[in-house]
C-alpha cells in the first residue's frame, strides 16, 4: 500500500495535485478564524482560502515541472533570450497593476479578482527575467570578467556624472526613494562584511544602526553638535559597539552567535524604549536638526521645470531630499570605496578563508578572533553612518524605527542580492526598497514574500542573484549532491576541481 | 511585623508559582530546540512560530468545538480534541518544515540553513498574521481564575495543569528517548550520523521523527500559554523562540535533561526579576543569562565541553 502511494507521488503528473493537496490542508485550520469583525472579515467561511493555497501550489509545482523539463536544455543564448521577454512582460504587468492602460483594464483585473493572479504572475516573469539576465555564476564556471569588470574605464565615471545629475530629474517622492535605497546600500554593505565576506550570522545588525541614530540625536541635543562631527562620532561608537559585543561572542560557533547579536538587539529596543531620561522612552527624540552645510550660494533664474521656486540654493541647511540626496550619495560612494578595497586586501581574504573554513584558517595561522572582531568592527561602522543619517533625515527617531523586522529586511537584501558581492548587495538593497514603492498592494504580503524568498534561495541559488563564484561553490559543497539538477554537474566538477 | 513578614512571603511565594509555571512552558518548547540541534547541530530558528502556529490552533479549534456545541456537552473530551488537533497540525507543519527548508542544505555550510531557518520563520509568521489577522485573538475564559490559595499567593488550576502536564511528557519523552528503538536511533544520530546510517538507520526518518516530536511539544506548550494568558498574538513566537532557545543553552544545548531544568530556571529567574528588580526589563535578563552562560560555560549547566569535529 505504501509503496503504491509513494510510486504515485513520484508521477509528474500525480505529485502537483498532491503537494497542493496537503499544503492546502496544512494551512486549513489556520485559514479559519474565530472572530470575525473589525480588520478580520472571515470567520469560519474563512477557510476558502486553503483553496487559493491549494492552486497556487498545484500552479507552482507544475510550472516547475516544465521549468526543469526545459530550461536545462536551454543555450545560454536562449536563456537570455527568455530574459529579455520576461523582463518585458515583467514591466508590462506592472504597469498594467499600476493602472497605466487606464481605468478599463484596472476594472476587469478587479472584477475578475484576478489582481492577486496577476501580481503572482508579474512574480513569476521577474524571477525569470533575473534567471535568464543575471549571469550564472555556476555555469560559465567561475569569476570569468563580467560586463563591469570590462568597461571598468569608462562605467565608472559614467555612473558617477549619472548620479551626479539624476536628481535634476526627481521629485521630491524620488528623491526621498532614492536617499532611503542609498541608506539601505549603506546598510546592506555594512552587514555584507560580516555575513557575506566574514560569514558570520548577525541578527541584531540594526542595534548598531539604532546606536548611530540616538548618537547624533542625543549629541545634538544635549551639546548642539553638528552632523558633520556626529557622522564620524556615530560610527566609531557604533564600532566599539560591535566590538564590545563580539569581545564575548565572538569565540562561540556561528549559530550562536547568530542568536546572541539577536537577544543583543531586542536589548538596545528595550533599553531605548525604557530608559526614558535619557532616551525619552517611545517617544522617540524630536526636531533633530538636519546636516547644514557652511556656505550658502543661491543661482537665481533658473528654468521653472527645475525649481518652482525659480531659484537654486546650493549649500545651507539641507533640508530637501535633493540636498540630502548628495550627502548618501557621498556616504555610499565612500562605502563602496572602502569596502571594495576591504575586499581585496589581506583582512578580506583572512575573512574569506574563515567563512571557508574556520580551523584550516586557524592553522594557516589567522588569528581568528582578531579577524572576526574586525569583520564585526567594520560591519557595525557603516550602520554607524546610516544610522547618523538616518537621524538627520528624519528629524525625529524613536525605537520602533530599529525592531528585529529592519535587521530581518538588512539581510534579506544581502542574501538575496548574493552574499559576498558587492554589486549584488547593491542591487539586492535597491530592489527590496524600490519594489514596495511600486507595488504598495504587496507591502501587506511583503514580509511572506521575504521569507519564502529567502528559503527558496538558500535551497536553489545559494549565492544569490549577482553571486560570486567562488560564494557559489562554496556554499553549495559538502557531502551530497545539490538539490538542483541543471547546474549539479557544473557545480560538482567545480567543487571538485577546487578540492584538487 | 509579622503582617508584613507574610506578605512578602506570599509574594515571594507567587513569583515562585508564576516562575514554574512559564518555566515549564519554556522548558518544552527548549526541548524541541535542544533535540534538533542535538542531531543535525542546527538552531531551527522556526521552531517559536511552530508554538506560536500551536496556540492559534487552539483558540480556532476550541471556537470550532464550541461553534458545534461540543464545548457544552463535554469540556473534558472537546479540551482533548483541541490538544491533539493542535498537536496533529503542529506535527504535520514540524514535518513539512523539515523538508523544505532543511532537507535540501544538508551537508550545506552552516550559513545556508541558518538563513533559510530564518526564513520559514518569518514566513510562517507573516503567513499567520495574514491568515488570522494583527488582533490579538481571544481564548474563552473556560478556567481561568479558578484555583486556590497558598500561604497567600494565588494558585490558578490552570498553572497546575501546565506543570502536570509538562512534567508528565517529559517522562514520557525521556523514556521514549532512552528505552524505545526509535529513541535508540535517535541517540545514535546524534552521535555520529554517518556511523548510524552505516549500521542500518533511516538517518531521514530519525531527523523526520525529532523534527515531529519536538513540534508535538511546541503545540502542548501553545495551547496551554494561550489558556494561560488568554490572548495570542503572531508575535509571540519570536518571543518564546528565544526563551527557549536561551533556557536549551542555559541547560547546555543537545542535553536534554538540561533543557527542561534550563527552561525552569529561566522562568523563575524571570519571575523574580520581574517582581523584585524591573517588569519592563524582563526581557533584557534573559538574553544577558544568555550572554553570560554562552561566556562562562558556553557547554551550559549539564552539557558536556566537546572540541569542535574536524
Amino acid at each position: 500500500m505504501a509503496a503504491i502511494v509513494r510510486r504515485a507521488l513520484d508521477t509528474p503528473a500525480v505529485r502537483p495535485w498532491a503537494l497542493g493537496l496537503w499544503f492546502g490542508l496544512l494551512s486549513l485550520p489556520l485559514m479559519i478564524t474565530s472572530d470575525p469583525g473589525y480588520q478580520d472579515p472571515y470567520g469560519y467561511h474563512g477557510a476558502h482560502r486553503a483553496l487559493y493555497v491549494f492552486a497556487t501550489v498545484v500552479v507552482v509545482a507544475y510550472l516547475w515541472q516544465v521549468d526543469q523539463a526545459i530550461w536545462p536544455r536551454l543555450s545560454p543564448a536562449g536563456r537570455k533570450r527568455v530574459g529579455i521577454a520576461a523582463l518585458v512582460l515583467t514591466v508590462l504587468t506592472v504597469l498594467a497593476l499600476r493602472d497605466v492602460f487606464g481605468q478599463a483594464l484596472h476594472g476587469t483585473l478587479a472584477g475578475v479578482g484576478g489582481e492577486g493572479l496577476v501580481y503572482l504572475l508579474a512574480g513569476v516573469f521577474l524571477v525569470y527575467a533575473l534567471r535568464g539576465l543575471t549571469p550564472d555564476t555556476t555555469a560559465d564556471g567561475g569569476a570569468g570578467p563580467g560586463v563591469w569588470q570590462r568597461h571598468r574605464r569608462w562605467l565608472a565615471p559614467v555612473g558617477l556624472v549619472v548620479l551626479l545629475v539624476a536628481p535634476i530629474f526627481m521629485n521630491r517622492y524620488t528623491a526621498d526613494v532614492a536617499v532611503q535605497v542609498g541608506i539601505y546600500i549603506t546598510l546592506a554593505l555594512g552587514l555584507n562584511i560580516v555575513v557575506g565576506l566574514a560569514g558570520l550570522l548577525d541578527l541584531g545588525y540594526v542595534a548598531f544602526y539604532a546606536v548611530g541614530a540616538y548618537t547624533y540625536g542625543l549629541l545634538s541635543q544635549g551639546l548642539g553638535i553638528p552632523f558633520w562631527y556626529a557622522l564620524p562620532l556615530g560610527g566609531v561608537l557604533a564600532a566599539i559597539f560591535g566590538v564590545l559585543l563580539g569581545i564575548p561572542v565572538l569565540r562561540l560557533r556561528g549559530d550562536y552567535l547568530a542568536i546572541v547579536t539577536l537577544g543583543f538587539g531586542e536589548i538596545i529596543r528595550i533599553v531605548l524604549n525604557n530608559w526614558d531620561e535619557v532616551t525619552n522612552g517611545p517617544n522617540g527624540i524630536l526636531g533633530i536638526p538636519k546636516p547644514k552645510l557652511p556656505f550658502e550660494f543661491v543661482i537665481p533664474g533658473v528654468p521653472e521645470w527645475l525649481d518652482p521656486a525659480g531659484e537654486l540654493v546650493i549649500g545651507g541647511v539641507l533640508r530637501t531630499p535633493h540636498g540630502l540626496y548628495y550627502v548618501i550619495l557621498a556616504i555610499v560612494l565612500f562605502t563602496v570605496f572602502v569596502v571594495n578595497r576591504l575586499n581585496n586586501s589581506r583582512i578580506g581574504r583572512a575573512w574569506i578563508a574563515l567563512r571557508e573554513d574556520e580551523v584550516a584558517a586557524e592553522a594557516m595561522g589567522i588569528d581568528t578572533t582578531k579577524t572576526k572582531l574586525l569583520a564585526f568592527g567594520l560591519g557595525a561602522t557603516w550602520a554607524g553612518f546610516a544610522g547618523t543619517f538616518f537621524a538627520a533625515k528624519q528629524s525625529f527617531i524613536s525605537p520602533e524605527s530599529f525592531t528585529f523586522f529592519e535587521s530581518v529586511i538588512i539581510l534579506s537584501m544581502v542574501v538575496l542580492g548574493g552574499m559576498g558581492s558587492i554589486p549584488g548587495v547593491m542591487l539586492g538593497a535597491a530592489a527590496l526598497v524600490v519594489l514596495p514603492e511600486i507595488t504598495r498592494e504587496f507591502a501587506l504580503y511583503r514580509t511572506l514574500i521575504f521569507g519564502l524568498a529567502m528559503v527558496a534561495m538558500m535551497v536553489l541559488r545559494p549565492q544569490g542573484f549577482v553571486g560570486s563564484a567562488r560564494r557559489a561553490v562554496e556554499l553549495r559543497g559538502g557531502d551530497e549532491p545539490p538539490a538542483v539538477k541543471d547546474e549539479a554537474a557544473t557545480d560538482q566538477s567545480l567543487y571538485e576541481a577546487q578540492r584538487r | 511585623m509579622p503582617g508584613a513578614e507574610h506578605a512578602a512571603f506570599a509574594i515571594f511565594l507567587q513569583q515562585l508559582v508564576n516562575g514554574i509555571t512559564i518555566g515549564s512552558v519554556y522548558a518544552l518548547i527548549a526541548l524541541g530546540y535542544t533535540m534538533v540541534y542535538g542531531i543535525i547541530e542546527l538552531i531551527n530558528f522556526a521552531h517559536g512560530e511552530i508554538y506560536m502556529i500551536g496556540a492559534y490552533l487552539g483558540i480556532v479549534l476550541l471556537s470550532l468545538l464550541t461553534a458545534v456545541g461540543l464545548a457544552d456537552a463535554s469540556l473534558m473530551l472537546t479540551m482533548i480534541l483541541v490538544f491533539a488537533g493542535a498537536m496533529l497540525v503542529c506535527m504535520m507543519y514540524g514535518f513539512t518544515l523539515e523538508k523544505v527548508a532543511y532537507k535540501p542544505l544538508r551537508g550545506a555550510p552552516r550559513l545556508a540553513p541558518l538563513i533559510s531557518a530564518l526564513g520559514m520563520s518569518i514566513f510562517l509568521q507573516s503567513f499567520v498574521f495574514l491568515a488570522q489577522g494583527a488582533r490579538p485573538k481571544v481564548f474563552p475564559h473556560l478556567f481561568s481564575g479558578v484555583g486556590f490559595d497558598l500561604a497567600g499567593a494565588r494558585v490558578t488550576y490552570i498553572q497546575v495543569f501546565i506543570l502536570v502536564v509538562s512534567i508528565v511528557l517529559m517522562i514520557i519523552l525521556n523514556y521514549f528517548i532512552r528505552r524505545t528503538k526509535t529513541g535508540k536511533a535517535m541517540r545514535a544520530t546524534a552521535q555520529d550520523r554517518r556511523m548510524a546510517a552505516l549500521v542500518g538507520i533511516n538517518v531521514d526518518r530519525v531527523i523526520s521523527t525529532t523534527f515531529v516530536i519536538g513540534s508535538l511539544l511546541a503545540a502542548v506548550a501553545g495551547v496551554m500559554v494561550a489558556m494561560y494568558y488568554g490572548f495570542v498574538d503572531y508575535f509571540i513566537g519570536f518571543q518564546a523562540g528565544l526563551k527557549a532557545f536561551t533556557a536549551a543553552v542555559l541547560g547546555g544545548i543537545g542535553n536534554i535533561p538540561g533543557a527542561m531544568l534550563g527552561g525552569m530556571l529561566l522562568g523563575l529567574i524571570e519571575a523574580f526579576g520581574a517582581g523584585y528588580i524591573s517588569s519592563e526589563y524582563k526581557d533584557v535578563f534573559a538574553f544577558s543569562i544568555l550572554v553570560l552562560v554562552l561566556i562562562f560555560r558556553p557547554a551550559g549547566l549539564l552539557g558536556e565541553q566537546t572540541p569542535q569535529k574536524v
